[in-house]
C-alpha cells in the first residue's frame, strides 16, 4: 500500500474516533460544557492535560529546534515542563479549591474588580489566539504533506472535527477526546524514535541512546555529533550559541508563562478534590515528560541522519539526483531549498546562510538538475570554519515529520507521525478554543454584560462563540500573518508577567489589593509588550535590530517576560502597601481557599 | 478549626514549599545553566553531566518533585484534619 493511501486510512480511523468520542460524551450543562462536570479522574486528566499542552510546537517543532540549537534547546526542554511544578506547588490546589469556572473569574472576584477581571479577559483571549493560530499552521503543514491536499480543504476539515467535539461536548468532550489524542500523539512520536535509536546506536530507549555509542564505533552520539557539527563550522552541539543571562532569562518566562496559561490552568479546575488537583499536575508532567525526555534524543540523530545523508559518506556533498525521494517532496512543500553555490550539481550542508531568508521560488519552475529554482540565493560565502558554502535551507519544523523518512522507515511509521502531528495541533486548538469561549460567555456576557441569562442561554452562547473562534482560528491558518512565530514569545511574555503573578500573589499574600493587582498587572503587561515590540515590530516596524548588544541587560524579547514577571511583583507589592488593605470578606476568602476542606460547596455559592 | 491550627497548617506548607522549590530552582538553573561548563567536566556515559541536567535529569527531578509534594501535602492534610471527605 502507498503512503498516501496509509496516511488517508490511519488518520480517517483517528478522526472517527474523536468524533465517536464526542458524540459520548455530549455536554449538558455550564458545568459539563466548562469543567467538563468536575468529575474527571486525576490520571485521565494528566493525560488530557498533556494532549492538552503539547501542542503543534512541541510535536513538530521542538525537537527541530533542539537538533539546530544543540544545548541552546534546553530552554524549551526545562522552560515548559518546570512550569508544571509551578502549577502544582503555587497555583492548581488553591485555584481549584476557589471551585469557579474561568481564570478571570478568580481575578475578578479575589480582587473584587470588574476592571481586574476584564484585564485578565483580554490577556486571555489574546494569549489564546496567538497560540491557536500555531496550531491551524501544524494543521495545514501536516494535511499538505501527507495527504497533498491544499492548505484550506485540509483546514477545513480540521475545523469541522475540532467543531463537533468541542462545541457540542464542551469541556467534556474535550477532555475524553484529547485522552484518545494522547495516546495517538506519543505512540506516533516514540515509535520512530524507538527506531531510529536503534539503528544508530543499538539501545532501544532514546533516553539511554542519547548518552549511547554509535554503532559500529566507539565514539559516544553526542561527542560524534559535536566533531561532526564543528567540523562543518557550527557551535559544539553540546555547547549552543545563547548568553547565560539569556538561557536564564527564557528559561523563567517559559517556566512562569506556562503556569500562567490560561487553558492549562483551567484544566485543574475539571478534577473531583484538591489533592486530585495536585497529584494531577503530577501525572500531567508525567506523560509530557514521555514526550520531552525522548525529544532530545530525536534531535540529535535527526541532525546527524541530515548531515550524514546531504554531504554524504565522503563529506563532500551527494549529487541532486542521487537524494532520496523525501527531498524532493518536502521541496515541493517549500520548507525545504537548494541552491547551488559552486555549480558542481552536489547538495552540500555546512554553516551559513544558503539563502537571503525564506526561499522564494520561480513558480514551479526546475533548474537543470530537476531543483526548483530559488530567486534569493545568499552570496555564498564559506563561513568560518566550515570546509564549503552551506546550499542547504531546512525549515526546522520538518525535522520530526521528515525524521522517519530520512532514516528509512517503513511507510505506516510515517503515516503514523502524520495522525500525531494532527493530534496535537487539534487537542491544543480545541482546549483554547474552549477557553476563549467561557472568557466570552462566562466572563464578559454573564459576568459583565447581562448577569441574569439562565443556563441554557448561556451554554448557547458558549457554543456559538466557540464556533465562531473556530472560524477565527481557520482564518488564521489560511493567512497566517507573518508575525506568527513571533507572537509566541507573546502569549508566555503576557502570561508570565501578567497573570501569574497576580494568581500567585491573590494566594499568598493577604493583603494584596485591588490597586496593586491593577497595577502591577498593567506595569508587566505594558512593559513586556513594549520591548516585545521594540523589537520585533509586530504590527509596526521594529525600532531597534533585534541584537544581544541592544538588548537590556542582554536579554532577548524571549525571554523579557521574566523583567517583566519582576516588576509586576514590585509594583503591585509597593502599591498595595500604601493604600487600603482588601476587605474582610476577601481576607476570609483567601483563608478558605488555603484550606482544603469543603473544596466541593465553593461550587454553589 | 482554629486561627492557630489554620496558621501552623499554613506555615508548614510554606516550609515544604521552599524545600521543593529550591531542588526545583538548583537543578534547572543552578545545575542546567549557571553551573553547566564546570559539570560537564563530570562524564556520566556519554553525557557532560551539565547538559544531562538541561535536557533530561532536571525533568525527572520535576516530576518526582510534585509527586512527593501531593504526597506530603495528603499527610499534613490528615494531620490538621483539613482533608476532604
Amino acid at each position: 500500500m502507498d503512503l498516501k493511501t496509509l496516511t488517508y486510512i490511519i488518520v480517517g480511523l483517528s478522526f472517527a474516533l474523536y468524533i465517536g468520542i464526542a458524540i459520548w460524551a455530549k455536554a449538558s450543562s455550564t458545568g459539563e460544557f466548562y469543567v467538563a462536570g468536575k468529575g474527571v479522574h486525576p490520571v485521565l486528566n494528566g493525560m488530557a492535560t498533556g494532549a492538552d499542552w503539547m501542542s503543534a510546537a512541541s510535536f513538530i517543532s521542538m525537537a527541530g529546534l533542539i537538533a539546530f540549537l544543540g544545548y541552546g534547546g534546553s530552554v524549551y526542554l526545562m522552560g515548559w515542563t518546570g512550569g508544571y511544578v509551578l502549577l502544582a506547588l503555587l497555583l492548581a490546589p488553591y485555584l481549584r479549591k476557589f471551585g469557579k469556572f474561568t481564570v478571570p473569574e478568580f481575578i475578578g472576584d479575589r480582587y473584587y474588580s470588574q476592571t481586574a477581571r476584564l484585564v485578565a479577559v483580554i490577556c486571555l483571549i489574546f494569549i489564546s489566539f496567538t497560540y491557536v493560530a500555531g496550531q491551524m499552521r501544524g494543521v495545514g503543514i501536516v494535511f499538505s504533506r501527507f495527504l497533498e491536499v491544499d492548505i484550506i480543504t485540509g483546514l477545513i476539515i480540521g475545523m469541522g472535527v475540532v467543531f463537533i467535539y468541542a462545541v457540542l461536548g464542551g469541556m467534556k468532550g474535550i477532555t475524553y477526546t484529547q485522552v484518545a489524542q494522547y495516546c495517538v500523539l506519543i505512540f506516533a512520536y516514540t515509535v520512530p524514535a524507538v527506531f531510529i535509536a536503534i539503528e544508530v546506536t543499538g539501545v532501544a530507549l532514546p533516553q539511554i541512546a542519547l548518552g549511547s555509542k554509535v554503532l559500529g564505533s566507539d565514539m559516544y552520539l553526542l561527542d560524534k555529533l559535536n566533531q561532526v557539527v564543528v567540523d562543518l563550522g557550527f557551535t559544539a552541539y553540546t555547547k549552543g550559541t545563547k548568553s547565560t543571562i539569556d538561557m536564564f532569562a527564557i528559561t523563567v518566562a517559559l517556566m512562569v508563562g506556562t503556569a500562567g496559561l490560561p487553558h492549562v490552568i483551567v484544566r485543574f479546575f475539571t478534577v473531583p478534590k484538591v489533592r486530585d488537583a495536585r497529584i494531577s499536575a503530577g501525572w500531567a508532567l508525567f506523560f509530557i515528560a514521555l514526550l520531552y525526555t525522548t525529544a532530545p534524543a530525536v534531535g540529535a540523530l535527526a541532525r546527524l541522519n541530515l548531515i550524514h545523508t546531504v554531504n554524504g559518506p565522503d563529506g563532500q556533498g551527494t549529487p541532486y539526483e542521487q537524494m532520496p525521494s523525501w527531498f524532493s517532496t518536502w521541496e515541493n512543500s517549500g520548507l525545504l531549498a537548494w541552491y547551488d553555490h559552486n555549480h558542481d550539481g552536489k547538495i552540500q550542508y555546512a554553516a551559513g546562510k544558503a539563502l537571503q531568508g525564506k526561499p522564494k521560488f520561480d513558480g514551479d519552475k526546475r533548474g537543470p538538475y530537476g531543483e526548483r529554482v530559488v530567486l534569493d540565493p545568499s552570496k555564498g560565502e564559506i563561513a568560518k570554519g566550515a570546509p564549503f558554502a552551506n546550499e542547504l535551507y531546512v525549515d526546522r519544523d520538518i525535522m520530526v515529520l521528515a525524521n522517519p523518512e530520512i532514516a528509512g522507515l517503513p511507510n505506516w511509521v510515517i503515516a503514523l507521525i502524520a495522525a500525531g502531528g494532527i493530534a496535537a495541533a487539534l487537542s491544543t486548538a480545541a482546549g483554547l478554543l474552549l477557553v476563549i469561549s467561557a472568557g466570552v460567555s462566562h466572563d464578559i456576557v454573564k459576568g459583565m454584560i447581562a448577569p441574569d441569562i439562565s443556563e441554557k442561554s448561556e451554554l448557547m452562547i458558549g457554543r456559538v462563540s466557540a464556533a465562531v473562534a473556530i472560524l477565527i482560528a481557520g482564518y488564521l491558518g489560511a493567512n497566517p500573518p507573518a508575525f506568527v512565530a513571533q507572537v509566541v514569545a507573546f502569549a508566555f511574555g503576557l502570561a508570565a508577567s501578567s497573570l501569574f503573578p497576580i494568581i500567585l500573589m491573590g494566594i499568598f499574600n493577604k493583603r494584596m489589593n485591588k490597586e496593586g493587582a491593577i497595577a502591577g498587572m498593567l506595569t508587566g503587561l505594558i512593559f513586556t509588550m513594549g520591548y516585545i515590540l521594540y523589537f520585533k515590530g509586530i504590527f509596526i516596524k521594529p525600532m531597534a535590530a533585534n541584537v544581544p548588544e541592544n538588548w537590556l541587560f542582554g536579554i532577548s524579547p524571549e525571554g523579557i517576560g521574566f523583567v517583566g514577571m519582576i516588576l509586576n511583583f514590585v509594583v503591585a507589592y509597593v502599591v498595595s502597601k500604601v493604600t487600603a488593605p482588601p476587605p474582610e470578606h476577601i481576607q476570609h476568602m483567601v483563608e478558605d481557599i488555603r484550606i482544603p476542606k469543603g473544596a466541593g460547596e465553593a461550587v454553589a455559592h | 478549626m482554629s486561627t492557630q491550627a489554620k496558621q501552623a497548617y499554613w506555615k508548614e506548607n510554606l516550609r515544604l514549599l521552599a524545600g521543593c522549590l529550591t531542588v526545583w530552582f538548583v537543578v534547572s538553573y543552578v545545575f542546567g545553566i549557571l553551573l553547566v561548563e564546570q559539570l560537564n567536566q563530570i562524564r556520566i556515559a556519554g553525557f557532560g553531566l551539565g547538559f544531562w541536567f538541561a535536557q533530561q535529569g532536571s525533568i525527572y527531578v520535576f516530576l518526582i518533585l510534585i509527586f512527593f509534594y501531593a504526597w506530603r501535602m495528603n499527610k499534613l492534610d490528615r494531620k490538621y484534619d483539613v482533608h476532604e471527605d
